[in-house]
């Protein structure tokens, strides 16, 4: 089954998407891809993996963090969402689908602010089955998880996060998985929930708010976003391959 | 500063489908209806982009904003209730239309069993079947005296369905409008159930087949299977919900009124009837009393049970002593379930919410439960409602949940699999209740309603033999591999599993075991009257609206009625 799949999922996504994927697949380039995406503010848009030289890319303008302060902080977040969902065969990761910028742009809104939570104290600790009871809200969990990361890269291979290899950024996100890492106000497991989750949201949510570059999320898992209408397809023996759409308008 | 308006004949708080059908059928009376709605209005023209699965379906854009009240939670009573700070195990709506504008259509009639649900235990089983920790009672009202209602409501919803089911209740006619499509996918599971010896059929749906006109006039559209129901509005007009069909029609009589943001805190009592409510208009925190002569209260399970206790209208149910009604037999669902990995690529982001195929061999007391250490079971279903893609990742067992092996699996499988769910039915228990919390409170300074609720034994044993059921299906259905859901402890209030949260209000025969009559009218104020899931003594294996639908029809002809000939109906 495998072979056929994969065979068809590459090829519609190589017809549909314009990437050289060639130039891309292979654990090294990783590093540098994230590299040229987040050390080049200037030019942010034109990342590799995001262009192919369509209409969308060069006619998007600046791009910039609304959240976060510091590039240090970004790439660290950048390489994270990187590791739970990386560039392969199928097509790009978290990067080259814009995932730490939309995590960056929900930060600053109404997600990262709680704003349709219950925030009144007091505050408990709570049983599992009883949910988020932390006084943080999202940014602020966020913000120390991404300390902590460079934290643990420094105590376990005495370098940055972003300077490790994959494994060893494994290892320490596995370790906020499985609750180990020490952090204040929450735990690391939620938080890591927390990362799994927004970085899935940034590469499958429609690409008005800012991820799924190209809408390619969509385009690697065969969703067609946005139509209208399936009544006339819906009843189809065939699998029915359509080009994605967003509810965005063109500007 | 408490300004009293002009008093009316009915109010009603929240108006979504039993707010609606309650003021369509009273203003066509000619009774003035005033609707208080804590949310905004809506309509068809704001769902226009509603195509988003980030904003509706994963951050709730149509649930109810969680800053200004929500409940609290315990498993049980050696617990401290902590708030739910975020939406989760189910998403309570607001707005015009309440949960009617965001629900997914399936529109059943519960089971003639349901309703006499003791009565027939005792006789087919005796009466030790369950533990006396198991309030089971039967709802005082029968099938038959409420057919005419479901049949009502499914006229006024359009209904598509066919009547194919040899286990549900008889119906008076056949639906309004012919099934949905029976896509492949729903060809699958009926060619694999019948070859099982089961009896499919499609499931009713209020996401209408064909265009339609309601006996008022009100026009719905046909559903154009864009696969974005549930937690969503419809941008064609063609899933029924009350901002089409009953809102529209009591307005058109020229006696009723919505008032947006308009929250209310209190229902007012003077000796044993009820004068009217109070309510803060939520932009500006004035307050205001809106005097009526009936005071209906038609929000959702929790706020309906919350407001009388706050109003302290009954007596609290006090688990100890198993004395009181007013929060007892609070029930949810559980549910069963088995997805099936299959080789071929599907269109499973194609569909309709209520767009699927059920069995109800194993729901009600259609099998035989001699041997079983259970009641009562669930209906299986194969919906076929629109994938989509942040919040389906389905991986098989084993598969890591991040990573380059997470990412290729959830990829590969995301058109390639299907699920067979059951919707398991709900015993209550004596120690699952709601009551009113004492520490936390509302951004209007009233208490928040508590919920002290887990699964039990029967839940437990039900979700086994079900889950088995619904394996076998998945299996017959060709899928290369099968995973069975794994059992259930204790209720998690944080993943989402269904908003078919009922009892706490619930109705029956006897003031000493119900909070209200047949007519949904309260037993200790004649002028009030308290309608919705809350009214269920029980949780069936169904989803509820239809029966709600039902029980709105049964209490707006009570509340015509009362306005008559006053009075207790019962």
């Amino acid at each position: 089954m495998a072979e056929k799949d994969k065979n068809f999922s590459r090829r519609d996504f190589l017809k549909t998407s314009g990437i050289a994927t060639g130039a891309l697949i292979g654990g090294g380039i990783i590093g540098g891809l994230i590299g040229a995406n987040t050390n080049t503010k200037d030019t942010g848009t034109d990342a590799p993996g995001t262009s192919g030289g369509t209409k969308e890319s060069s006619s998007s303008s600046v791009r910039g963090l609304t959240f976060f302060k510091s590039m240090a902080e970004f790439e660290v977040l950048s390489q994270a969402t990187e590791r739970i969902f990386p560039e392969d065969d199928l097509g790009p990761g978290a990067i080259g689908l814009s995932v730490p910028y939309f995590i960056d742009g929900q930060l600053a809104g109404s997600y990262g602010e709680n704003s349709k939570e219950y925030m009144q104290g007091p505050f408990f600790e709570g049983e599992p089955t009883q949910g988020y009871q932390s006084r943080l809200k999202r940014n602020e969990m966020f913000q120390q998880g991404i300390q902590l990361m460079q934290q643990e890269a420094q105590s376990r291979f005495d370098t940055k996060f972003v300077d490790l290899n994959g494994e060893q950024m494994d290892e320490i996100l596995t370790a906020f998985q499985d609750n180990e890492i020490k952090m204040r106000g929450v735990e690391s497991q939620f938080f890591f929930r927390l990362l799994r989750q927004a970085t899935l949201e940034g590469a499958y949510a429609d690409p008005i708010y800012g991820g799924n570059t190209n809408m390619d999320g969509w385009r690697m898992k065969g969703f067609p976003g946005h139509q209208l209408a399936y009544i006339n397809d819906i009843e189809s023996e065939d699998f029915v391959e359509m080009d994605p759409k967003s509810i965005g308008m063109e500007h | 500063m408490v300004t009293t308006l002009e008093s009316v004949d009915v109010v009603t708080v929240g108006v979504g489908w039993t707010g609606g059908i309650i003021a369509a059928e009273c203003a066509k009376e000619g009774l003035k209806v005033v609707g208080l709605e804590r949310g905004r209005e809506r309509g068809t023209e704001d769902f226009t982009m509603v195509h988003d699965e980030y904003r509706y379906a994963v951050r709730y854009e149509l649930m109810q904003d969680l800053s200004k009240e929500t409940i609290t939670f315990r498993n049980n009573r050696k617990q401290r209730a902590l708030p739910m700070r975020q939406l989760g195990s189910f998403l309570l709506g607001e707005g015009l239309g309440g949960a009617g504008t965001h629900w997914n259509g399936q529109t059943w009639r519960f089971l003639p069993y349901d309703f006499e649900i003791k009565t027939m235990t005792d006789k087919k089983y005796g009466a030790n079947k369950l533990s006396a920790d198991y309030t089971i009672q039967d709802w005082g009202i029968t099938y038959d005296e409420l057919e005419p209602y479901f049949d009502r409501f499914e006229k006024t919803a359009g209904i598509s369905g066919e009547d194919k089911n040899p286990f549900w209740g008889k119906r008076a006619n056949g639906y309004p409008t012919p099934p949905m499509k029976k896509t492949p996918i729903l060809q699958r599971f009926e060619k694999a159930t019948t070859d099982l010896g089961l009896t499919p059929f499609m499931l009713p749906s209020a996401n209408l087949s064909e265009a339609y006109e309601n006996p008022d006039g009100q026009k719905i559209n046909a559903c154009q299977y864009c696969g974005f129901c549930e937690r969503f509005g419809c941008e064609y007009g063609a899933k029924t919900s009350p901002e089409i069909t009953v809102v529209p029609a009591a307005k058109e009589t020229g006696n009723f009124e919505v008032k947006f943001n308009a929250n209310v805190v209190e229902v007012m009592k003077e000796g044993d009837k009820v004068t009217g409510v109070r309510y803060y208009d939520t932009v500006t925190f004035e307050e205001f009393i809106q005097p009526a002569n009936v005071v209906v209260l038609t929000s959702y399970v929790m706020n309906n049970a919350k407001l009388l206790m706050v109003s302290d209208i009954g007596q609290q149910y006090d688990p100890t002593t198993g004395q009181g009604t007013l929060g007892k037999n609070y029930a949810y669902q559980i549910l069963p379930g088995a997805t099936g990995f299959f080789e071929e690529q599907m269109n499973t982001f194609m569909g309709a919410g209520a767009l699927g195929m059920s069995v109800d061999d194993f729901n009600g007391d259609a099998f035989d439960h001699g041997d079983l250490n259970f009641i009562h079971g669930a209906s299986l279903s194969m919906t076929q409602t629109g994938s989509r893609p942040i919040l389906s990742n389905p991986t098989p067992p084993d598969t890591p949940s991040w990573g380059a092996d997470f990412k290729r699996a959830s990829i590969e499988n995301y058109t390639r699999t299907l699920g067979v769910g059951g919707q398991g039915a709900s015993m209550p228990h004596k120690e699952n209740f709601l009551a009113l919390d004492s520490t936390y409170k509302d951004i209007y300074g009233v208490p928040l309603l508590q919920l002290t609720y887990n699964f039990t034994d029967q839940d437990r044993a039900l979700h086994s033999y079900i889950t088995e059921k619904t394996s076998n299906i998945v299996k017959e259905m060709g899928a290369k591999t099968v995973a069975a859901r794994g059992s259930i402890s204790d209720y998690d209030i944080v993943p989402y599993q269904t908003t078919h949260n009922t009892g706490g209000t619930i109705m029956g025969a006897d003031p000493d075991t119900s909070v209200v009559n047949n007519f949904l009218q309260h037993w200790d104020a004649e002028n009030l009257f308290v309608v919705g899931a809350g009214n269920f003594a029980h949780n069936g294996g169904y989803n509820p609206t239809g029966t709600v639908g039902a029980l709105a029809y049964r209490c707006a002809e009570g509340v015509i009625r009362y306005s008559r000939e006053g009075g207790s109906l019962a």
